[in-house]
């Protein structure tokens, strides 16, 4: 029977949560850890499999140098100490989606450890979270229920294993707990796992998309009644496999640990289940320090230890990371820093990026993809980066505008022929004739035909009053389906009526 | 009477085959009649793949007749542990849980010994994944040792030691995780060798202790065990453990040790490999093969291992302990045997798990599986894994400070001769200490051979020679120098004094 929940902004007034996070980052290597079976998501079952990941008799393990590559350029954008030499182990326990039933990985030799990550919170401010570890180990594969509820393994009738995932290489990284988050862990824990995606995707290791798997958290969280106090008992909620979903376990478990120990009762180690639908967790098997895995060091692989101008040379080629780009972009954008987080929360700096390199300035870049683009984007359900149109493509665009080939207006229909694969920008104004016309032979037709129709305009023009200006050069628009220079047109009235 | 085909070593065999007197299918075919002959009583093979040798053969005799450069042993047929993955042949490691087992792969040896265009005359019988040192232990029933049909064979590879002790085969591939090459080629009167571990692929050997587990080359003589270890060793990618090395002359060192002395090479007789409990025949046949040395001009030291009495107890902790591990895969879901659950219980991957395991696996793998288990477990784990891993480790210094002063070792193989069926298999412990002079070489990962050295009540006696790791060599040529000393004493090799077998009618 569960205790009611103690509402979340009171339990963080009266309890300090510590958390930590224990992340698994696929790696995209081509072939998988310790065999040469593909590393691909998805395809028929027990298609990507060789003698090795299925754990067939007599096979042995080979570390594939790709991963150790990897896992080493992730150790140092975690700004980690690379071990000179570690060992894998054998972690022993029985379940079908491991084929050996032992996983290869490390125990107390990790390949990484000692790091940190600075992770910048919706606010701009930065929140320094400490790193324990970073290690190499093999995935298992899939199991599926079938004939259960909802796929649950309770009333389950059989169930069907799928080995193509088995041995991919994976590096789970592990947090120190995470200390003085204060009434934001839950934020911190967020923004956390967004920042290990972002450092993945940008030093080139992995994919890291959260919904496809490449990245799994499993979160833990205690409380204590200060933060001076010793830390409290700890539950893990596993497989939290959204952003939004890490938020909310542990907003959730903050509140369901306050009103556990309000009660007066301790708080009972486990692992938790999260429950995607209402944000809710609930109890998953006993966890404690009796787990014994049998540890030991794989006796079919050798100790890994990496040359050390080998690890210098891939310090040498990290790209720069993700919040020290962030940081200088920002400031070379001369964003708003509310600007600036809409953008970066829009998936739209990488964007902007492209285009202001294509020679665009970065408020015409932001106009683009934060306003138009976005827009589209929206409509259509799809990420910014899915639309069918370059940062190149909107370059070209605004230059056509900046040119003045084109206004904005017609700006807008040629990015219609973009998005509909008309070609690029260019193209599209030829295709469709969209170009501004500012010849003034014709523009001049077209005033003095739109003079001629409002005659008393030209008087009040004289006599000052502006206003009247504006419905003429309306006037001209439409009689030249709007690619008439705006500007010009303006220009060539004021001449008309003035002499 | 013919002398059959079956008597040639495999250097003779290979010769023959050259020069065109015998050929391939009929080098075969010989065996394969000998096998059916005799293999009745013995059981040596758990499988004879008697189509399969014939096709290869049929394809070396084919090759000859074009003219084509063919390996030196093409031709030549071999006999393989079944703990060996060949694929397209049943491999069972001699356990029910792999009954019906065909592996979709090759051992790399296996692949060696193909493209030596060797045919694979059968699968051979072992202890169950190499647990015994007597091949009682056998799922499929016990092999006979051919001196006398009521001894064991020794074990774990009893079944490729006497197909090669009896003519059924001229070489046999073994495995030697603790002594399964060298005791049964000891107590068979034939020789065997344990490589420098990562001389020999690992891959696709089943494995049981994957730290002392190594394959190596079983035969009637030593220049025949250098050829095969010639074929089997070298650099595989697919072993992380595998030695990239080019391989070194093995049957050279072997010719040569055969026909010069041995001016200048020193012999170390370790005092802790020599103690109590040996049989008082085999210490007797083990210093008159020293009197031997030292009349070929080798000079004979006695030294001390200190830490060797400790390499019986470490064994018996880090062999389970990886024991216990490797053999988890088999639960019955994937490949083998599948034991649904009988006494109501629901079937769940748990309870099949627990019905396959407990029906597959023998009662000595249960044993090893239990104390591995428990040796791992949390809080027992530095006690006793981490301890016995400090042994390995003096006892790795041991023999780096015996071979700063001498060449080789020796000892005795086993401390007696082959022991009756049945007579130890209630009592573990004497079972266990069988092993007791083989073990250290497995700890340490330093080659190892076994050869006969005479008789003692009508049985074999076994001679150990103990090289440091990557010098295999130095045991061919000690070894060959040796067998040529006491070949001229008996008159040809040990083997003519087994007694005929009798063959089926």
């Amino acid at each position: 029977m569960e205790t009611a929940l103690v509402p979340y902004e009171d339990a963080v007034k009266r309890y300090d949560p510590v958390i930590g996070i224990e992340v698994h980052v696929e790696l995209s290597t081509k072939s998988k850890m310790f065999c040469g079976a593909e590393n691909t998501a998805g395809g028929e079952p027990n298609t990507h499999v060789t003698e090795v990941c299925l754990g067939l008799p007599g096979t042995l393990p080979v570390l594939n140098r790709t991963a150790l590559e990897y896992a080493i350029r992730l150790g140092l954008a975690l700004n980690c100490t690379i071990a000179p030499s570690c060992r894998f182990a054998r972690k022993n326990y029985f379940y079908p989606d491991i084929p050996k039933n032992y996983q290869t990985s490390q125990s107390d030799e990790p390949i990484a450890s000692d790091g940190y990550v600075d992770v910048i919170l919706d606010d701009g401010e930065t929140f320094r979270v400490p790193i324990e570890r970073a290690h190499m180990e093999e995935d298992a594969g899939k199991n599926t229920h079938i004939g259960g509820d909802d796929g649950r393994i309770h009333g389950a009738l059989y169930s069907l294993v799928d080995y193509n995932r088995a041995g991919v290489p994976l590096v789970e990284i592990v947090t120190r707990p995470i200390e003085g988050a204060g009434d934001r862990a839950p934020e911190v824990a967020r923004k956390y796992v967004e920042t290990l995606r972002d450092i993945a995707r940008a030093i080139d290791v992995s994919e890291a998309r959260m919904e496809r798997g490449q990245v799994r958290a499993d979160v833990n969280l205690s409380l204590r009644p200060t933060p001076e106090s010793p830390l409290g008992t700890r539950t893990e909620t596993k497989n939290v496999n959204s952003f939004r979903a890490i938020e909310s376990a542990v907003r959730y478990e903050v509140s369901r640990h306050a009103a556990v120990l309000d009660s007066g009762q301790p708080v009972f180690q486990e692992t938790r289940h999260f429950h995607e639908e209402d944000g809710s967790t609930s109890p998953g098997r006993a966890k404690s320090d009796a787990d014994d895995y049998r540890y030991f060091p794989e006796p079919d692989l050798v100790p890994v230890a990496p040359d050390p101008a080998w690890v210098e040379e891939i310090r040498a080629g990290l790209p720069e990371m993700p919040a020290q780009r962030r940081a200088r972009l920002h400031k070379a954008w001369g964003y708003t820093d509310a600007e600036m987080r809409d953008v970066v929360n829009a998936g739209a700096l990488d964007l902007i990026d492209a285009t202001t390199a294509s020679g665009v300035t970065a408020a015409a870049a932001r106009k683009w993809w934060m306003g138009e683009l976005s827009r589209i984007a929206k409509q259509g359900d799809v990420a910014l980066d899915q639309l069918n149109v370059t940062p190149q493509q909107i370059g070209e665009l605004q230059g056509l505008i900046d040119a003045g080939t084109i206004n904005d207006k017609i700006g807008r229909q040629v990015l219609d022929g973009v998005l509909a694969g008309e070609g690029d920008p260019v193209a599209v104004v030829d295709k469709r004739g969209l170009k501004v016309v500012s010849d003034d032979g014709a523009l001049l037709e077209a005033v003095t035909a739109a003079l001629a129709a409002e005659p008393d305009v030209v008087d009040k023009v004289k006599a000052g009053n502006m206003g009247p200006v504006g419905a003429i050069i309306g006037a001209v628009m439409k009689a030249t389906k709007g690619q008439a220079d705006a500007k010009r047109v303006r220009e060539l009235i004021l001449e008309q009526i003035n002499g | 009477m013919v002398v059959s085909n079956t008597r040639f070593t495999a250097a003779e065999l290979a010769t023959q085959l050259k020069i065109g007197t015998v050929s391939a299918v009929e080098a075969v075919q010989c065996h394969l009649d000998r096998i059916d002959d005799v293999d009745g009583d013995l059981h040596a093979f758990l499988h004879v793949s008697a189509e399969e040798a014939l096709a290869t053969a049929r394809e070396v005799d084919k090759d000859r007749a074009a003219g084509v450069d063919l390996p030196p042993l093409a031709g030549v047929p071999i006999a393989v542990k079944d703990l060996i993955c060949t694929k397209g042949i049943p491999t069972t490691a001699a356990s029910r849980i792999l009954e019906g087992w065909i592996p979709p792969y090759d051992a790399s040896i296996v692949r060696n010994i193909k493209a030596a265009r060797m045919p694979i005359l059968g699968k051979t019988n072992l202890d169950e994944f190499a647990m015994g040192s007597s091949t009682e232990h056998s799922a499929f029933g016990d092999t006979h040792n051919p001196w006398d049909l009521d001894r064991i064979p020794g074990g774990s590879g009893g079944g490729s030691a006497v197909a090669v002790a009896s003519y059924e085969a001229p070489l046999a591939i073994g495995t030697d995780t603790g002594g399964s090459i060298r005791g049964p080629a000891a107590f068979t009167g034939t020789v065997g060798v344990k490589p420098t571990y990562g001389s020999v692929s690992r891959y696709g050997c089943i494995a049981m202790a994957s730290s002392l587990d190594q394959a190596g080359p079983v035969a009637r003589n030593v220049l025949d065990t250098a050829l095969l270890h010639e074929v089997l060793a070298g650099y595989d990618p697919r072993d992380s453990t595998s030695i990239n090395e080019p391989v070194p002359a093995y049957a050279d060192a072997a010719v040569h040790g055969a026909t010069q002395d041995l001016k200048g090479v020193k012999v170390g007789v370790v005092l802790e490999m020599v103690g109590n409990g040996f049989q008082p025949g085999v210490l007797a046949r083990f210093y008159e093969s020293l009197t031997k040395l030292q009349n070929m001009g080798a000079e004979v030291v006695n030294l001390s291992c200190p830490s060797f009495p400790f390499a019986f107890d470490a064994y018996y902790l880090i062999m389970p302990a990886e024991v216990s591990s490797n053999l988890a895969r088999y639960d019955g879901m994937r490949y083998g045997l599948r034991v649904e659950p009988t006494d109501g219980r629901p079937v769940t991957a748990e309870s099949v798990t627990m019905a396959t395991r407990g029906q597959g696996f023998g009662e000595e793998v249960k044993r090893r599986i239990i104390l591995g288990t428990y040796a791992l477990s949390a809080g027992y784990y530095d006690a006793f894994y981490g301890s016995a891993q400090q042994v390995r480790t003096l006892i790795q210094r041991d023999f780096a400070a015996a071979f700063d002063q001498v060449d080789v070792l020796v000892s005795p193989t086993t401390p007696t001769t082959a022991f009756k069926l049945g007579e130890k298999l209630d009592d573990v412990l004497a079972m266990y200490l069988g092993d007791v002079a083989t073990i250290p070489a497995n700890l340490a990962g330093v080659p190892a051979l076994s050869m006969p050295n005479g008789i003692d009540a009508g049985l074999p006696t076994g001679f150990q020679i103990i090289a440091p790791a990557k010098e295999d060599a130095r045991l061919y040529r000690v070894g060959a120098a040796l067998e040529a000393a006491l070949e001229h004493q008996w008159g040809g090799p040990l083997l003519d004094q087994a007694p005929e077998l009798t063959v089926a009618e």
